[in-house]
C-alpha cells in the first residue's frame, strides 16, 4: 500500500454502517455498543443482528475489534478488569448486561470455541463432560456416555476417539483437539456458538473438516465466526460483517459483501489492498 | 560477497572462543561449588559416622541380694528403689582386684555409664529369678572409653594431656583382652532423647519434636498460604491499593530475618495468647509465620503459570469464577503449589534462630508425647551438641546433622517426584 493510499483511507468517512445489519428473524441483536479498554475505545457504535440458525462471518484487519465484539455476546470480557461495556446487546430479546442476568447461564446458551484449541488437561471423556455435568444435564452414568458419545460423533470426532475415551484429550492433533472443544461446547447445547478465528491455528486438511462441521451445525445453531480468512468467511457463512478499526463498517449476505461492497473500505480489503 | 566470508570469517574464531570461555568459567564455578559441597560432607561424614556405632563393656555382676539391701520379703517397691549402683561398684572392684584411693575407684566406676544402674534394675524386675545369681551383662561404656576405642585418644600423649589416665588404659587394655569390649551399631542413637551423658544421648526426641513442629507448620501454613494465594491471584479485585499493600507486605515478609518471627511469636503467641514455651505448637506456629511468605509467592507464581486459555474453556462453557478456579486453575497450578510448600518446609525444618526465642533451646530428656510436650528440634538440637564440651558430642553433632540433610534431601526429592509425576502439558 502507497502512502497515497493509506491517507485515501483516512479520508474515508465511516458514518454509519452500511448494507443491511438488521434482519427480522434475529437470535441476537446489538445497538449502540460502544467498548472500552480503559480510556482506549475498541468498539464505536455498533448496530448488528444476528439471524437464528445462521452463520455469520466477522472480518476485518487485525485490531479492528472484531474478536472483542464477539467476546461481548458471552460477557467473557467480564473477566477483563478495566473493560467495559455500553449499549444494548440482546439475546432472544433480553438484555445480556441487565443486572439480573447470569452470566454463567448467559455462557451456557452461548458457547465458544476459541482461536488456540484448549482443552482441559484431562481425558477426552472428561473433556466433554465436563460442562455436561457442570449443569446437571445427565442423571446417571449411562445418560452421560451417551452425550458425550453423541457430541463427539455430532462433532465428527468419534471415530478417531473411540478406543481412546480416556486418553489425555491434550495428546490430540491440533485439529483433532478443536472438534473436540466444539464437541465439549455442543454437548451442553447451547443456542449460539461464537467461533473465535476457530481454524487459524489449524492446517488446511483440518480446517476444511471443521468448515464442513460448522456448516453441518448451522442446522441447529447459530454461529458467529471471527475469521482472518475471506475464503473462509465466503465458503460457510450466510451473512458478513465487515469491521475496521472498532467500527462495523458494512454487513450484508455473503455473496454482496464480496461481489458487490457498498462501502470503500470494505471493497480495499476484499480486493486485497490492505488487511 | 567473497570480501563479505572472508570478514566473518576472521570474526568467527573470536566469537567461537568467546564461547568457549565462557563454557569453560561456568563449568569452574560449577567444580568450585561442588568441591565445596564434597568437602563439607566428607568432612561431616567422617566425623559423624562413628557416632552410628557405640562402645559396650561386658561386666560379670554379681546380683547379690544383700548388697541391693533386699530383704526375704521384698516388694516391687522395693526392687525398684534397691542400691544397683553399689552392685555395679563391686562387680567392678572383683574384676579389677587391687584398686586402691578414691580417684582410682571413682574411676573404675567410670568404665560404665551411669545408665548401668538402670539397665540392671529394669533386667533385675523383669527377672526376679536372678537375684543372688553372677549374670554376665553388656553395659553401655562411658563416653571416654567410648571415644578411646574409636581412636579419639593417643596413648603418645602425656598423661596429662589424656582423657584416660595410665592406669585406666590398663583396665581397658585389660578388657580388650578378655573380649569385653565390643563396638556395636549404636541404636539407642536413634531411640533415645537427649542426655548430659554423651553415650546417652539420642536423637529421638529431636526427630519427633520436628515432625511435630512440621505437623503443626504444615497444617497451618498450608491452608492459609494456598488459601491466601489463590484469593490474590485469582479473585482479588486488580488496582486496588489494599491489594497492593498486602502484596508488598507478603513480599517485604519473605525477606525479614526469621529471628524477628521469633520475637513476635514470643509477643504475640506466648504473650498475648500464653500458648505454653518450648512446645512444638508455638515452634509450628511460629515456622508458619515465616513460611507464609514463601507459600504464597510459589502458589502465585504457579498459579499464574496456568494458561489463560484454561480459565476461558472454563468460563466459556458456564462455570462460575470458582468452579473455574477449582476445578481446573487449582490443579493445574498443584505440582508448582506442592514444591513450594515442601521448599518452605524443608526451610521450616532447619530453621533454628526463632526457635531460640520461643524457648525451643531449653534441654528436653523426653520424647515428645504430644504438640503440647516440651521438646526440642533438630536444628538447635545439633546447636545444643556443639556447644557441649564433651569429645564424645562432636560426633554426635555431625550425625545429627547427617540426619538433617537426610531429611532435607528426601523433602527435596520428594518435591521432585511431586513436580514430575503432576506435570502437565498443554
Amino acid at each position: 500500500m502507497t502512502d497515497i493510499e493509506k491517507r485515501e483511507e483516512f479520508d474515508i468517512e465511516i458514518d454509519k454502517t452500511v448494507g443491511k445489519p438488521f434482519i427480522d428473524d434475529a437470535k441476537f441483536s446489538t445497538r449502540n455498543v460502544d467498548v472500552f479498554y480503559g480510556d482506549k475505545q475498541a468498539i464505536f457504535d455498533a448496530n448488528i443482528d444476528i439471524g437464528k440458525n445462521q452463520i455469520i462471518a466477522m472480518i476485518g484487519p487485525s485490531g479492528c475489534g472484531k474478536s472483542t465484539f464477539l467476546r461481548c455476546l458471552n460477557r467473557m470480557n467480564d473477566t477483563i478488569a478495566d473493560c467495559h461495556i455500553s449499549g444494548d446487546i440482546r439475546l432472544d430479546n433480553e438484555d445480556v448486561y441487565q443486572k439480573h442476568q447470569d452470566p454463567v447461564l448467559l455462557r451456557a446458551r452461548v458457547g465458544m470455541v476459541f482461536q488456540k484449541p484448549n482443552p482441559f488437561p484431562k481425558s477426552i471423556y472428561d473433556n466433554v463432560a465436563y460442562g455436561a455435568k457442570l449443569h446437571g444435564l445427565a442423571g446417571s452414568k449411562i445418560e452421560l456416555d451417551e452425550l458425550v458419545e453423541n457430541s463427539l460423533i455430532r462433532a465428527g470426532l468419534f471415530k478417531e476417539v473411540k478406543d481412546s475415551l480416556h486418553k489425555p484429550g491434550t495428546g490430540l492433533s491440533g485439529g483433532q483437539q478443536q472438534r473436540l472443544c466444539i464437541a465439549r461446547t455442543i454437548a451442553i447445547d447451547p443456542e449460539v456458538i461464537l467461533m473465535d478465528e476457530p481454524t487459524s491455528a489449524l492446517d488446511p486438511i483440518a480446517t476444511a473438516v471443521i468448515e464442513e462441521l460448522m456448516i453441518d451445525l448451522s442446522a441447529k445453531y447459530t454461529i458467529a465466526i471471527v475469521t482472518h480468512s475471506m475464503q473462509q468467511a465466503a465458503r460457510v457463512s450466510q451473512r458478513t460483517a465487515y469491521f475496521h478499526m472498532g467500527h462495523l463498517v458494512e454487513v450484508n449476505d455473503t455473496n454482496t459483501v464480496f461481489t458487490n461492497p457498498e462501502h470503500q473500505l470494505t471493497e480495499n480489503y476484499i480486493t486485497g489492498r490492505f488487511g | 560477497m567473497t570480501g563479505n566470508t572472508e570478514k566473518i570469517k576472521l570474526k568467527l574464531a573470536k566469537r567461537y572462543a568467546k564461547e568457549k570461555r565462557f563454557r569453560l568459567y561456568g563449568i569452574s564455578a560449577i567444580a568450585v561449588s561442588i568441591a565445596f559441597l564434597l568437602s563439607l560432607l566428607i568432612n561431616i561424614s567422617v566425623t559423624g559416622f562413628p557416632a552410628f556405632q557405640q562402645t559396650y563393656v561386658n561386666i560379670d555382676v554379681d546380683i547379690d541380694s544383700k548388697l541391693l539391701n533386699l530383704n526375704s520379703q521384698y516388694s516391687e517397691q522395693d526392687l525398684f528403689r534397691a542400691n544397683y549402683s553399689k552392685v555395679i561398684k563391686q562387680s567392678l572392684k572383683t574384676m579389677f582386684p587391687g584398686v586402691k584411693g578414691r580417684k582410682q575407684k571413682r574411676a573404675l566406676r567410670q568404665l560404665v555409664s551411669k545408665s548401668a544402674i538402670y539397665q540392671l534394675r529394669d533386667f533385675v524386675i523383669n527377672n526376679p529369678s536372678v537375684l543372688d545369681t553372677k549374670q554376665s551383662l553388656w553395659f553401655l561404656a562411658r563416653d571416654d572409653v567410648d571415644v578411646f576405642m574409636k581412636g579419639g585418644i593417643d596413648r603418645s600423649l602425656p598423661e596429662s594431656d589424656r582423657r584416660l589416665k595410665d592406669f585406666q588404659l590398663v583396665w581397658v587394655d585389660k578388657l580388650l583382652a578378655q573380649d569385653r569390649l565390643e563396638k556395636r551399631f549404636n541404636i539407642g542413637f536413634f531411640t533415645e532423647g537427649d542426655s548430659r551423658e554423651p553415650e546417652q544421648a539420642g536423637i529421638k526426641g529431636a526427630i519427633v519434636g520436628s515432625l511435630l513442629t512440621m505437623l503443626v507448620t504444615m497444617f497451618m501454613s498450608f491452608p492459609i498460604g494456598v488459601a491466601a494465594a489463590i484469593y490474590l491471584e485469582e479473585f482479588a479485585p486488580k488496582d486496588n491499593k489494599w491489594v497492593d499493600l498486602i502484596e508488598i507486605n507478603i513480599n517485604n515478609l519473605a525477606a525479614v530475618p526469621s529471628i524477628v518471627f521469633g520475637l513476635l511469636g514470643l509477643a504475640v503467641f506466648i504473650g498475648l495468647f500464653g500458648v505454653p514455651r518450648s512446645v512444638p505448637l508455638i515452634g509450628g506456629l511460629v515456622l508458619t509465620l515465616m513460611t507464609l511468605p514463601t507459600i504464597i509467592i510459589t502458589s502465585r507464581a504457579a498459579l499464574k503459570a496456568v494458561p489463560p486459555s484454561i480459565r476461558e474453556a472454563a468460563l466459556g462453557l458456564g462455570a462460575s469464577r470458582v468452579q473455574t478456579t477449582f476445578h481446573h486453575v487449582v490443579p493445574a497450578a498443584m505440582p508448582g503449589i506442592l514444591t513450594g510448600t515442601i521448599i518452605g518446609m524443608a526451610q521450616a525444618l532447619g530453621e533454628t534462630a526463632p526457635l531460640l526465642m520461643i524457648g525451643m533451646v531449653a534441654f528436653i530428656a523426653n520424647v515428645p508425647q504430644g504438640i503440647t510436650d516440651p521438646s526440642t528440634v533438630l536444628p538447635v538440637q545439633i546447636y545444643l551438641w556443639s556447644d557441649s564440651p564433651e569429645r564424645a558430642f562432636t560426633e554426635r553433632t555431625s550425625a545429627a546433622i547427617m540426619v538433617l540433610l537426610g531429611f532435607l534431601i528426601v523433602m527435596n526429592f520428594l518435591a521432585v517426584i511431586m513436580r514430575k509425576k503432576f506435570e502437565k502439558k498443554w
